[in-house]
């Protein structure tokens, strides 16, 4: 396959058009699962987009199709000015460089039978580098999110959930990628925790003006990380744009009803928002009801 | 960082205590004496030329069937060949031999597995196919087939045997692979651009390593009786020492010198209960946790402190809870929960824990994973596992003890009579507490006809008057249906039906929104509030957001690494929280906070921020 460079998308650093991902069915002549119709996204470098939906929404298989671990049925994948959309086994160990992934669960995202060091060495030696640098990288890497040096001797079962995360998060970073997908990366995790390590995303942006394309269920995570936002609905992107815009005043009626489904910490302004919630979707119902288009 | 704290004895104390597997294994006396038996069969393998005097074919046709002496100390056979040679030499061909089998089955069935189990598709599909067949065939006849085509070599007839026994390894990779194909660490993999054969040999070998070592102890053993067999049967070499051959020759004389078939079968026998033994031995160490014999409550050193500064209000008359406290619907006093250790001592999740509910009262209890707040809810339901200790407090319903100052466990007896009438549960994940094998209504209308002692068509419409209560449009489709049938959110529904079918006095609900979207969350909450005042039911609702807690609870209570750091009003404690640990939660609550800006590290790198905090769930995975 070659790369071809897509006119008009030099400043783009991600850029995904017309994308439909289908999952063949078992069983003679049935119609393919359509997981994703019509997705168009874009990420320029040193921008977070959010993704934002409910479970089934497919917001995570967008991301797997960015990582090739989804089929592309129809539309292009173009990452850096080269489509991506078919890459083979040897484009994506090239790819491996600039695009990288953290997972939802940190704690099946590492092998439970390898330590530290030799987790964080994998895309390292992938890439052929040789093991004096590689450890000396190993080092930077812990260092950078925060753990201990002798961390690189330990299997992941001798830490915490948020500690994990830290590890994959290093693996993602091992290449310096110009594009992490973070599929829910901090669903997982407690609170305070949860805070630490979106910290750690932000001061990485900051260092190395990484992309990140950013999963997650949670509006408000999605709201303090991203600086655009897009919303999946059964699989279709019903509402993008600045993430201000999109977190606080949503035209979607989907968004709308998102936005005041979570409570806030406070049992007044929940009771006024629980409010606002059900006049919200009687309006909706109502809307509905008499045919009007939402 | 709570784990460098000074040792103080409060809070999450204990540290969890594991062995290595080798340990295990001679820790285990079965697992030790069947390690003993192999060495020392291999043993008598390797040194065989120094341990045999004779050849074991070198016959003294002047001493037959003699009995032990010091030139021949076992005796001679029937030809005047020296016994204790014959089966020094005979442990070396058996032993050789039976690894080959596990060696062919091994080669032929372990890759074919890996590939089978990591491609699927159309090689699975074959391969599949040939291993049915292969393990359709009657063994021994295959085996008398290939040993009068092939001649009555020990070591044909075991490759043959090896073949036959392929399948069993094929059979194990196959599933072990599948099993870890698609975990997310295979993806990261994948995306860091390994290929296929650094995939399998790095992260999805080492799964079945574990399996192929006890099926391979099995499998020697098998290999081991099968040869044995045939050779007694006469079909094996003569011309060869093995057991077998010797247990033939001894049939054949066992009028004459019936010591000659004790000999082989001991050795045949020792060695293949030693080695299952060993299989299970190996599969005890890896898979059991360890038997843990735990002190009862009030004995041992640990205790014994606890004991004496512990304020004991029930200890003259244990049935009579403090005066004055039994118009509490529920009251948890100084409760502490503990596992009991291998090395004697009790790691403690729960520590001096004390709040009550009243009835029509929701308290949220709030923290992290970790901080025991699921162990204190689980006490109070009495579902507690069963290595679990009370080791201190107690925990009173309805002016009656559950747990008595002096008990060591939930007395199953007491709560018996309370659980699924009077204290109800809605779990976290509602999927996983339905049976998939019985419909809904099946599971609504059981308990029921159990407990309210009603029959069966009149639970059948409170059922459905249940299910329309808990606002599903349709109750009829979906009491017929089964759970994989509902989305989660219904189901959730059915769990809140099903806890307010007995009309308990107190419902437990732990976390029950976590697994849930957004919108349906906010559906269920409103859901469980209007049950609540209708029922005017006591609640205990335990999660860790604070969004939950201000939507629904009246009183809130917050621990952290197993103590209650504070409790009180909803309105006093997220507005003014006291404890620092309270105002780090709230604190990390991203909701009207500035985006893009950081949340806990303010000034420094969020790297020095991630290396001061030490997570609370480290203690708690180790459980």
């Amino acid at each position: 396959m070659t790369a071809t460079e897509v006119h008009g998308a030099g400043a783009r650093l991600l850029t995904v058009s017309g994308l439909d991902v289908e999952y063949p069915l078992k069983g003679f002549r049935r119609k393919p699962f359509r997981a994703l119709t019509d997705i168009n996204i874009s990420i320029k470098p040193g921008e977070t987009l959010g993704l934002v939906g409910e479970s089934g929404s497919g917001k995570t298989t967008l991301g797997r199709a960015v990582l090739g671990l989804a089929p592309v049925t129809r539309g292009t994948i173009t990452f850096a000015g080269q489509d991506i959309s078919h890459a083979g086994r040897q484009e994506r160990r090239k790819l491996g460089k600039d695009l990288q992934v953290v997972f939802q669960d940190p704690y099946t995202s590492l092998n439970p039978s390898l330590q530290i060091g030799d987790i964080l060495a994998e895309p390292l030696k992938v890439q052929g580098q040789d093991p004096a640098t590689a450890r000396k990288r190993v080092k930077e890497l812990l260092d950078q999110v925060g753990l201990p040096v002798d961390a690189v001797d330990r299997l992941p079962r001798e830490f915490s959930g948020g500690q994990r995360q830290r590890v994959a998060i290093a693996r993602a970073l091992a290449l310096s990628p110009k594009l992490i997908v973070c599929d829910e990366p901090v669903s997982a995790l407690d609170l305070s925790t949860q805070a630490v390590v979106l910290d750690l995303f932000l001061q990485i942006q900051r260092d190395t003006g990484v992309s990140y394309l950013f999963v997650s269920h949670d509006l408000d995570v999605v709201r303090h990380i991203s600086h655009r936002v897009a919303v999946m609905y059964h699989g279709e992107i019903v509402e993008q744009g600045p993430a201000s815009t999109v977190t606080r005043s949503p035209e979607h009626p989907y968004t709308q009803r998102l936005l005041l489904a979570s409570p806030v910490p406070d049992p007044d302004r929940q009771a006024k928002r629980r409010d606002e919630r059900h006049r919200l979707l009687a309006a909706q119902r109502l809307q509905e009801a008499s045919g009007i288009p939402a | 960082m709570s784990m460098i704290q000074p040792a103080e004895l409060v809070g999450q104390t204990g540290t969890v205590v594991r062995s290595h597997v080798v340990k295990k294994i001679l820790k285990n006396p079965l697992g030790l004496a069947s390690v003993i038996v192999i060495v020392f069969m291999i043993a008598l393998a390797v040194l065989a030329n120094v341990l045999a005097p004779f050849d074991p074919n070198f016959a003294n046709i002047g001493k037959t069937l003699a009995g032990g002496d010091t030139v021949n100390l076992l005796g001679t056979d029937s030809v005047g060949r020296d016994v204790w040679s014959r089966l020094v030499f005979g442990a070396r061909t058996t032993l050789l031999s039976a690894l080959l089998c596990a060696a062919v089955a091994i080669v032929i069935g372990l890759p074919s597995g890996l590939v089978a189990g990591y491609y699927a598709g159309k090689f699975d599909g074959v391969a599949n196919w040939v291993v049915n067949v292969l393990m359709a065939l009657p063994g021994i006849i295959v085996l008398l087939t290939v040993r009068a085509a092939l001649g009555p070599s020990v070591w044909i007839s075991m490759v043959a045997f090896g073949i036959l026994m392929a399948p069993g390894y094929f059979r194990l990779t196959r599933t072990a692979v599948q099993s870890v194909r698609n975990e997310l660490y295979v993806d990261a993999a994948r995306v860091a651009g390994l290929g296929d054969t650094a995939i399998i040999s790095r992260h999805i070998f080492s799964v079945v390593r574990a399996p192929i070592i006890i099926q391979t102890a099995v499998i020697c053993g098998v290999a081991i009786a099968i040869q044995s067999g045939l050779e007694f049967l006469g079909l094996g070499d003569p011309s060869v020492a093995t057991w077998g051959v010797m247990l033939n020759e001894g049939f054949k004389n066992i009028y004459l010198s019936p010591l000659l078939l004790l000999w082989p079968a001991l050795a045949i026998g020792l060695t293949i209960g030693a080695l299952v033994l060993l299989g299970n031995a190996i599969r005890d160490a890896l898979e059991d946790a360890e038997k843990i014999k735990a002190p009862r409550r009030g004995s041992g050193t640990a205790q014994e402190t606890l004991a004496a500064t512990r304020h004991l209000p029930g200890r003259t008359s244990p049935a009579a809870v403090e005066a004055g406290t039994e118009h509490h619907l529920v009251k948890v006093s100084h409760l502490g929960v503990g596992y009991p250790q291998a090395d004697g001592s009790i790691k403690k999740v729960v520590d001096d824990v004390s709040f009550h509910v009243d009835r029509g009262e929701v308290l949220g209890i709030v923290g992290e994973s970790g901080s025991g707040k699921s162990q204190t809810a689980f006490s109070i339901l009495g579902l507690l596992p069963d290595s679990a200790r009370i080791v201190a407090g107690s925990i009173q319903f309805d002016g009656k003890f559950t747990v008595a100052p002096t008990d060591d466990r939930v007395s199953q007896a007491r709560l018996g009579g309370y659980r699924g009438k009077r204290i109800s549960y809605i779990p976290q994940e509602p999927m996983s507490n339905l049976d998939p094998a019985f419909t809904i209504g099946y599971q609504l209308v059981t308990p029921m006809v159990r407990v309210l002692k009603i029959s069966k068509a009149e639970a059948r419409k409170r059922a459905l008057k249940l299910l329309d209560d808990v606002g599903i449009r349709f109750p009829e489709k979906t009491f017929n249906a089964y759970p994989h049938e509902v989305s989660g959110g219904m189901a959730q529904r059915v769990l809140i039906a099903g806890a307010i079918s007995c009309e308990p006095d107190l419902i437990i609900a732990d976390e029950p929104t976590t697994a849930l979207d957004v919108t349906v969350q906010a559906d269920v909450l409103d859901l469980i509030r209007d049950l609540q005042k209708r029922l005017g039911v006591g609640v205990i609702l335990v999660t860790h957001n604070f969004g939950v807690v201000a939507d629904l609870c009246d009183r809130v209570a917050v621990m952290q690494n197993g103590r209650l750091v504070e409790d009180g009003d909803v309105r006093e404690i997220l507005r003014n929280p006291k404890d620092p640990y309270t105002q780090k939660l709230l604190g990390s609550m991203l909701e009207d906070k500035e985006p893009m800006t950081m949340l806990v590290s303010g000034g420094m790198g969020a790297a020095q921020a991630a290396a001061r905090d030490d997570d609370p769930d480290a203690k708690e995975m180790a459980l």
